[in-house]
């Protein structure tokens, strides 16, 4: 009896390793997203122009009839030079982007897509950061997959890479396309 | 060149170690004097080749040399020289070159004070002592070089995370380094008394300074911590549960603990083998620690090296350490030799009671850190994180009784004790705090009955403090002089540590029960009320730092008439871009004023600045209570019954050997 309590721990931990054995493969930034497969949160945005008020922004109203991308970016983010030439690539194979210029003076915007163009279908300015939090986002950039039907159905957290949007992206927009 | 310096030094410390793994091991189990030896030249070397290579990478911290990869990635040119040369361990790969470097010196200090130690044991000790560096230098060498070159050379570097650029940094992980790695010497302990199949009252006296080397830093770190997190993250929060503090607390938990169960090995000879389990615990707790940190298993706000291959590694280095250990005591520790016997009531038992709620204690603090990670693999798309309301229902009931204990315990006799002699001891201190309790509770209301049984706890502790300082110093004759120069530093050590945890239990009642809040939009000339602290903001200003632009906003703080200016500012790093607060502290022994910047915002008033306003009653005692436990037990470990040889007793039956105190 008294000998089973010495093999105790030893049994205890291998129970543990097996668990933290189990967690390594296990990626922690894959947050699901508590959006998934929810309407998009209501927003209006004014746009990013000098006309006053902004000129024409951006509403959820509009994320229906196709399958559309809704890019969070910032002209501050630093992951955001590197993620445009895909959103350009996107835009040019025919799938709509759209965007919203998280806590980013609308000035700030203009330059950075008077600099690396512009591959936005439509633009937003969600100066103070509200809807950003409707939406969760943790950082910039984030983009969400909008359906149809106005339901997110993926998010990617972090920039979109060429491997990203050729193995998950393009083939989930092609399937929401094909969707009824 | 430097850097080839530091990469070579490292790689013959490898040698180095693996040469001192195996031959004082051979030299001990074939008595070979030469080879035990070899161990204590071998350590002594290893700490001087990695101390060189740690020079080396400090180095070209200094130098701003860019040809670095690791100088490149965390440092820049417009960062104040102290913190280039703090970012050497501000990394992932530096830190764990900080981490070796700290093993080996713990190794040089087995070998140079090692002097009186059984030689068979001191030669065993110090091979494990190495088993571990060779880990852990394999681990820097093949997965976290730090010495890596970059071309082409960037002409200036990437800047080191702002939140770390703080005088808080240069000190707070090298002392948990200490305190963390400082085990290791614990656990080669253990594991060499296993070998040796012997663990006795001498053995236990060897270790209790070693212990004590390691808890010491681990207190201060962790308070530290603590610290850093409330004035430099801005919410002005001082423990949050987070995974990586707890990470450094399980440590400290079973560390107390290894402290008085060694005490009772010390004494008495007896529980040894509960000592060497919870020996072996303390290292493995610090590594999973670091595995935490450095895999990404758990998110959090520490994580810097989030990358699954290092996880692997160190999960092996976790399963061949612990486990091995392990399953060598379930083959030796029964056959270790019980020591004397003791009654139901008797130091003793209210030592192994102190240790059971330690680690039901560990064991909660465990659970909550670990249920994500094995919820998620029971049902994978569960995501979950376990937040103070946990911790407050499981651990404060389980913390009652113990912080209760710790008074009661050093009025105990060892061996036994008699009830009724034990209730007279007790008389007044309870009648005190009974007292105290009564007036807390008709001064703040049976509202505050939480608050006022925390405070009572405070006091209780504090008192039994004193009270031990009382019964030293007034002998049967009397007070006595003499009496009061004799008290051996251990006793004083002792009496620091039980206060200071009096003085942090307080500190932590006030603030959960007092504290007050309050965020609001302000505009110059405005005035906000929080508790009894009144804040009118006077101005706010862009101003320019030496790598930040900041937005400083200026205030004026009155309470109970008396009126003081903070600045709190908003920094944006120009280089990382970045942002961090700096909040306006108004320290005063009674609590802390706390004033925070955070955007600009619209309300319906026009454009102001979001200001946070915190009144922390009592705050920072939670601090100076970390401190005196610290000091508490530099105290003990200056106790000169140390330094003078143990006796050799032979048999751990004979508790009349060791000399009483």
């Amino acid at each position: 009896m008294k000998r089973v309590l010495f093999i105790l721990p030893v049994i205890a931990f291998a129970g543990l390793a097996a668990f933290l054995g189990f967690g390594l493969t296990q990626d922690p930034k894959e947050l699901p997203s508590q959006l998934i497969d929810r309407p998009l949160p209501e927003f209006v945005l004014p746009g990013i122009t000098d006309a006053p008020g902004g000129g024409p922004g951006l509403a959820s109203a509009s994320f229906k009839g196709e399958p559309r991308l809704l890019n969070v970016w910032a002209s501050w983010c630093a992951a955001c030079p590197q993620e445009h030439p895909v959103l350009e690539r996107i835009a040019a194979e025919g799938f709509p982007v759209y965007g919203i210029a998280w806590k980013d003076k609308p000035e700030d915007s203009r330059a950075f897509l008077a600099r690396y163009g512009d591959p936005y279908s439509g633009m937003g300015s969600d100066f103070p950061g509200r809807t950003a939090i409707d939406l969760g986002v943790t950082g910039a950039p984030e983009t969400f997959v909008v359906d149809k039907k106005g339901r997110v159905r993926f998010k990617q957290i972090g920039p979109i890479s060429p491997e990203v949007w050729e193995g998950q992206i393009r083939p989930l927009m092609q399937k929401l396309r094909a969707e009824a | 060149m430097l850097a080839e310096i530091g990469h070579f030094a490292l790689i013959l410390t490898l040698l180095v170690a693996i040469a001192q793994a195996v031959l004082p091991m051979l030299g001990a189990i074939r008595g070979d004097a030469a080879l035990m030896a070899f161990g204590r030249s071998a350590a002594a070397l290893q700490a001087l080749l990695i101390a060189i290579s740690f020079g080396c990478l400090m180095t070209l911290f200094g130098q701003a040399d860019f040809s670095v990869k690791l100088v490149a990635n965390h440092s820049a040119l417009s960062q104040p020289l102290a913190y280039r040369l703090a970012a050497t361990w501000g990394n992932h790969e530096g830190s764990m070159l900080l981490w070796v470097l700290v093993l080996s010196i713990y190794g040089a200090g087995i070998a140079k004070f090692g002097d009186n130690l059984r030689v068979t044991l001191q030669a065993r000790i110090l091979s494990v002592q190495a088993m571990i560096s060779v880990a852990f230098l394999a681990f820097a060498l093949f997965t976290s070089n730090p010495f890596e070159r970059l071309f082409p050379v960037p002409l200036d570097g990437a800047e080191l995370n702002p939140l770390l650029q703080d005088p808080g940094l240069v000190f707070h992980p090298p002392l948990l380094y200490l305190g963390y790695v400082g085990f290791s010497v614990t656990f080669s302990f253990a594991v060499a008394a296993l070998l040796e199949g012997r663990a006795d009252p001498a053995w236990a006296r060897w270790m209790r300074p070693w212990v004590l080397a390691a808890w010491v830093p681990l207190t201060c770190g962790i308070t530290l911590g603590s610290f850093w997190a409330y004035y430099e993250l801005g919410w002005g929060g001082w423990w949050f549960w987070d995974p990586v503090e707890n990470a450094s607390f399980m440590p400290w938990l079973i560390g107390t603990a290894l402290l008085h169960s060694a005490i009772v090995t010390e004494k008495r000879g007896s529980l040894a083998g509960w000592t060497i389990l919870l020996a072996i615990l303390a290292f493995s707790l610090s590594l999973i620690g670091t595995f935490l940190v450095r895999s990404g298993i758990l998110t959090s706000v520490h994580a810097f090296a989030v990358d699954p291959e290092r996880g692997v590694f160190i999960l092996a280095m976790i399963i061949g350490a612990t486990g091995t250990a392990l399953a060598l005591f379930a083959a030796r520790a029964p056959m270790l030799r019980s020591g004397a016997l003791f009654g139901s009531i008797s130091r003793e038992s209210g030592l192994t009671f102190n240790n059971l709620l330690l680690m039901a204690l560990t064991a909660v603090v465990f659970l909550g850190t670990f249920y994500p990670v094995i919820m998620e693999a029971v049902s994978p798309t569960n995501k979950i994180s376990v937040g103070p309301p946990y911790y407050n229902l499981v651990f404060v009931p389980l913390v009652a009784p113990l912080l209760i204990l710790v008074t009661i315990g050093p009025m105990l006799s060892w061996k036994r004790d008699d009830l009724a002699v034990l209730g007279k001891k007790l008389l007044v201190p309870v009648a005190a705090i009974a007292a105290l309790l009564a007036g807390l509770v008709l001064w703040l209301g049976t509202a505050q009955v939480v608050a006022a049984l925390g405070l009572a706890l405070g006091g209780w502790l504090v008192l039994g403090a004193v009270l031990v300082l009382v019964r030293r110093w007034w002998g049967a004759g009397g007070f006595s002089w003499r009496l009061v120069r004799t008290t051996p530093a251990a006793t004083v050590g002792l009496v620091l540590a039980h206060a200071g945890l009096g003085f942090t239990t307080a500190g932590i009642a006030t603030m959960t029960s007092f504290a007050a809040e309050k965020i609001l939009v302000m505009r110059p000339g405005e005035t906000a009320v929080a508790g009894p602290v009144s804040v009118t903001m006077l101005g706010a200003e862009e101003v320019d730092g030496a790598n930040y632009r900041a937005l400083r906003a200026r205030f004026t703080v009155s309470q109970n008439g008396n009126e003081r200016a903070l600045v709190s500012e908003r920094r944006i790093y120009t280089v990382s871009g970045s942002q961090t607060t700096e909040a306006g502290i108004g320290v005063s022994p009674l609590g802390n004023q706390y004033v925070a910047i955070g955007d600009v915002q619209q309300d319906a008033r026009g454009q102001g600045l979001v200001v946070r306003i915190y009144w922390h009653p009592l705050v920072g005692w939670i601090w100076f209570g970390g401190l005196l436990m610290a000091m508490g037990g530099a105290a003990s470990l200056a106790d000169r019954r140390f330094r003078i040889g143990a006796p050799q007793v032979r048999s751990p039956l004979a508790p009349n050997l060791v000399p009483a105190e």
